[in-house]
C-alpha cells in the first residue's frame, strides 16, 4: 500500500461528500447561510429610504423673473424639497450645506427667466450633499421630469419650442462630499460582498475549528490525507452555498429595488467565484491559527470589520485617508465591490474586470500558502 | 530479528515544553501478539501510541513499525497501522455507513462498496448502517471505531483504552473480536485500566510518570514483582485489616468481598506481621498475586524499575 502518496482526486471527493452531508444535516448553519442575506438586505430596505420626500433644501434666487418662481413652485408641489430657507449670497448657501442645515442647494441664476424664453438654455445649478446618497438619490433622478413639465406644461404650449431633444435648460448637478456618487443602487449590490465575506469566513472558520474541538481532526490525520485536498474538499462545497447567497441576492435587489443589471451575469459568476475562494481561503487560514471556535468567531470579526469600513461599503473610499485607503486596496471586499458595481451598473466587460480582479486571486492564494504552511500534519 | 516484530522501538521520548510525557521507552511486541498497555492517566499511553502511528513527532527514539523506521517512514506507518483513538472521533452527524464509506475513499480502497458492506456485516452493524453515530450507546460507537480502523485491512491495531465506557456484554464480544483477529495474525497494543482485560493479554507494559516499569508475560510480571499475598477469612475481617495496616511488611491490605488479601514484597516479613494473627477466628491461606495487587505494588514504588 504504497499509492496515495500525492494529491488524490478521490480523497478530495471524500471530504466534499462528507462535508456536503454534514452541512445538509446541521439546519442552523444553513439556516444562518441563507438567513443572514436575506435579514440584511430586508434591514437595508428599510434603512434606504427608496423613495424620500421632503428634503432640506435652500434656494438662491437671483432671477426675478416669472419662469424661475414657476420652477420653484413646482419644485415645492413635487413634495421631495422642503425650502427651509432662502439665502442671499453664495457664500452663505455653502456654509448651510456645509454644515448639514439643508441637503440641496438649488441656484437660479440671474438672467434665468431671459435667457430662458430666447432658448439659451440657462444654467440651474444644483448642489446636493451626496453622504447619504440613498436620500439624494431619488430626489437628484426626478429632477429633470419636475424642471421639464414645469417649464413646458405650464406654458400651455406657447414655450413649445423650447422642448428640445436637451431639454429647455441645462441642469448641472454636483453631489458633493461624495464624488463618486455612490446611491443604494451601489449598496445592494455591495451587500453582496459584504454577505459573502461574512459567512464565507466564518462558516469555513468554525468547519475547521469545530473538526478539531470534536476530536474528529486526529482521525483525520490518522488517516493517508494530504493537507490540500482537505483544505480544498473544506472550500468546494461552501462555493456552492455562497452561489446560492449571490442569485438570493441579486434577484431580489433587482425585483425589490430595481437594480440595473448592465453586464453579462456570466462574468459575474466568474469574479464571484474568484471572490469566495478567496474569503474560503481566508476562513481556512483563520481556523489553522485558531485554538477553538470562540477564537475562530473573533477572527472572523477581526477581518470583517477592516472590510466593511475600509472597502468603500460604508464610506466613499476616495474620501478616506491615504493610510485607510492603502489597507482598503489589499482587502478582497474593496475590489469586488468596485467589480460588481463596475459589471451590475457600468455594464463593464472582461478587460475591465482583470485588472481588479487579479489583486482578489493574489490576496486568495497567498492565504492560501499561509494556510497550508499552518495546516499541521500532526498533533504537535 | 526485524521480521519477528511488529514493533520494535527504543528510547521513545516525548517532551512538551519541559513537562517530558514519554520518557525512553523501549518496547517489542511480536507478531500476532496481544499486548496490554497498562498505566495510570496521565502516564504517557495515548503520547506513545500516537508517537508509533506518526500523529506526534517524536523527540528522541529510534526502531521500527511494522518494518518501517519509525522516525522517518511515519507517513508510510500511518497508512498500515489502524488507530482508534481514546475519544470517539467519527462524525457524528454522519450515519455508520457514510463514516464507513469515508474512511474507505481515504484509503483509497478498492471494491469500496463491498469493502463497506462487509464492514458492516462482520461487525453485526448492518441494522444500524443508517443510524447517525452521534446518537450510538458507547457500545456501539466502539463496534463503528473498529471497524473503521479495520477496514483497510491493517496489520498493527494500536487501541487507546477501547472499552471505556462500554458494557460488560460488549466487552467480552469486542475481547472475541480481538481474539479472533490476532489468531489471524494481526498484531495488537491495547490501552486499558481493565485488569481482566490485561489478564487476556499475552504480554504487558506499564508505564507510570511517563517511564516504563514493567514489561513481560502476566506470569513474568507477576514473578517479577516477587509479592506474597495472603488470603484471610472469617469474622470482624475490617477489624483485623485496621491492625495490619502499617505494620512492617504489609504494603497492601485489600477486601475482596469476604476474604482480606494481604500483600508484601518480602515472604518472610509479611508472614511474621501476619503470625499473631493466625488464630482460629481466620482462616489463612496464602494464594498467587493478582495482577491489581503487583501494579498497585509498582505505583506505590516509583523508581524501582523491574525490567526483564
Ligand atoms: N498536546 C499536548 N500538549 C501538552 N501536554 C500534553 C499533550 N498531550 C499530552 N500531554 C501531557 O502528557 C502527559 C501524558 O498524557 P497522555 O499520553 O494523554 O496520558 P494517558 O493516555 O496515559 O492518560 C499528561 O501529563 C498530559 O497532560
Ligand atoms: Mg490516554
Amino acid at each position: 500500500m504504497t499509492n496515495g502518496r500525492g494529491f488524490s482526486f478521490q480523497r478530495l471527493w471524500a471530504i466534499v461528500v462528507k462535508e456536503f452531508i454534514q452541512m445538509r444535516r446541521d439546519r442552523l448553519t444553513f439556516a444562518m447561510m441563507i438567513g443572514i442575506p436575506l435579514i440584511q438586505l430586508i434591514l437595508f430596505s428599510f434603512a434606504i429610504n427608496t423613495d424620500p420626500k421632503h428634503l432640506s433644501a435652500a434656494v438662491l434666487l437671483a432671477d426675478r423673473g416669472p419662469q424661475g418662481r414657476a420652477l420653484l413652485s413646482a419644485l415645492k408641489n413635487s413634495s421631495y424639497f422642503q425650502f427651509v430657507r432662502q439665502v442671499q449670497t453664495e457664500s452663505e448657501a455653502h456654509d448651510a450645506l456645509a454644515r448639514g442645515e439643508v441637503q440641496f442647494l438649488i441656484n437660479i441664476p440671474e438672467s434665468f427667466t431671459r435667457d430662458l424664453l430666447r432658448g439659451d438654455r440657462p444654467t440651474l445649478l444644483v448642489e446636493a450633499d451626496a453622504t447619504d446618497p440613498g436620500a439624494t438619490g431619488g430626489p437628484l433622478g426626478a429632477l429633470p421630469s419636475i424642471i421639464n413639465a414645469a417649464l413646458l406644461n405650464d406654458a400651455k404650449g406657447v414655450l413649445d419650442y423650447l422642448a428640445t431633444a436637451d431639454g429647455p435648460i441645462d441642469l448641472r448637478v454636483h453631489a458633493k462630499y461624495n464624488p463618486e456618487a455612490i446611491t443604494q443602487y451601489t449598496i445592494v449590490p455591495g451587500l453582496l460582498g459584504v454577505v459573502l465575506t461574512m459567512t464565507m469566513v466564518m462558516i469555513t472558520s468554525l468547519a475547521i475549528t469545530r473538526e478539531r474541538e470534536s476530536g474528529t481532526m486526529e482521525n483525520l490525520l490518522s488517516m493517508p490525507t494530504r493537507p490540500l485536498e482537505v483544505m480544498i474538499g473544506k472550500i468546494v462545497p461552501y462555493i456552492l452555498v455562497g452561489y446560492i447567497q449571490m442569485a438570493l441576492i441579486l434577484a431580489v435587489s433587482h425585483y425589490m429595488f430595481h437594480v440595473p443589471m448592465l453586464g453579462n451575469i456570466f462574468l459575474m459568476m466568474c469574479v464571484t467565484l474568484v471572490f469566495i475562494a478567496a474569503s474560503l481561503a481566508v476562513g481556512v487560514t483563520f481556523s489553522t491559527l485558531a485554538q477553538n471556535q470562540r477564537q475562530a468567531m473573533q477572527m472572523t470579526m477581526f477581518f470583517f470589520l477592516p472590510s466593511i469600513l475600509l472597502s468603500g461599503f460604508m464610506f466613499p473610499f476616495r474620501g478616506m485617508p491615504e493610510w485607510a485607503q492603502a489597507i482598503g486596496e489589499i482587502l478582497p471586499l474593496t475590489h469586488f465591490l468596485r467589480l460588481v458595481r463596475g459589471i451590475l451598473l457600468k455594464g463593464n466587460g472582461l478587460e475591465d474586470v482583470i485588472r481588479q480582479l487579479w489583486q482578489i486571486a493574489l490576496f486568495g492564494v497567498v492565504v492560501l500558502i499561509i494556510a497550508v504552511l499552518r495546516y499541521r500534519k500532526t498533533l504537535d | 530479528m526485524t521480521e519477528e516484530f511488529a514493533i520494535d522501538v527504543r528510547g521513545m521520548t516525548k517532551r512538551f515544553g519541559k513537562h517530558t510525557a514519554v520518557d525512553h521507552v523501549d518496547l517489542q511486541v511480536r507478531k500476532g501478539e496481544i499486548c496490554g498497555f497498562l498505566g495510570p492517566n496521565g502516564s504517557g499511553k495515548t503520547t506513545f501510541i500516537r508517537m508509533l502511528c506518526g500523529l506526534l513527532r517524536a523527540d528522541e527514539g529510534s526502531g521500527q513499525c511494522l518494518g518501517h523506521d519509525v522516525i522517518k517512514d511515519s507517513e508510510t506507518i500511518k497508512r498500515e497501522v489502524g488507530y482508534m483513538t481514546q475519544k470517539f472521533s467519527f462524525w457524528e452527524d454522519l450515519t455508520i455507513e457514510e463514516n464507513l464509506d469515508f474512511v474507505a475513499r481515504m484509503y483509497s480502497l478498492k471494491n469500496r462498496r463491498e469493502t463497506v458492506r462487509q464492514s458492516l456485516d462482520r461487525l453485526g452493524l448492518t441494522a444500524r448502517k443508517t443510524q447517525l453515530a452521534g446518537q450510538l450507546s458507547g457500545g456501539w460507537k466502539q463496534r463503528l471505531a473498529l471497524a473503521a480502523c479495520l477496514i483497510h485491512e491493517p496489520q498493527l491495531l494500536l487501541l487507546d483504552e477501547p472499552t471505556a465506557g462500554v458494557d460488560p456484554k460488549a466487552r467480552r464480544d469486542f475481547w472475541k473480536e480481538i481474539n479472533e483477529l490476532a489468531g489471524q495474525g494481526l498484531t495488537f497494543l491495547i490501552a486499558t485500566h481493565y485488569m481482566d482485560e490485561a489478564e487476556r493479554c499475552h504480554r504487558l507494559a506499564f508505564i507510570e510518570n511517563s517511564k516504563l516499569l514493567t514489561h513481560g508475560t502476566v506470569a513474568e510480571v507477576i514473578a517479577q514483582s516477587h509479592l506474597t499475598t495472603w488470603a484471610a477469612d472469617g469474622a470482624d475481617l475490617l477489624q483485623l485489616a485496621g491492625q495490619l495496616q502499617g505494620r512492617p511488611g504489609v504494603e497492601q491490605v485489600v477486601p475482596f468481598g469476604n476474604t482480606l488479601h494481604v500483600s508484601g514484597p518480602d515472604q518472610a516479613a509479611l508472614e511474621q506481621a501476619i503470625a499473631p494473627f493466625r488464630t482460629p477466628q481466620y482462616n489463612w491461606k496464602q494464594v498467587p498475586s493478582g495482577l491489581e495487587d503487583v501494579f498497585i505494588h509498582l505505583m506505590e514504588k516509583p523508581g524501582e524499575t523491574v525490567s526483564r
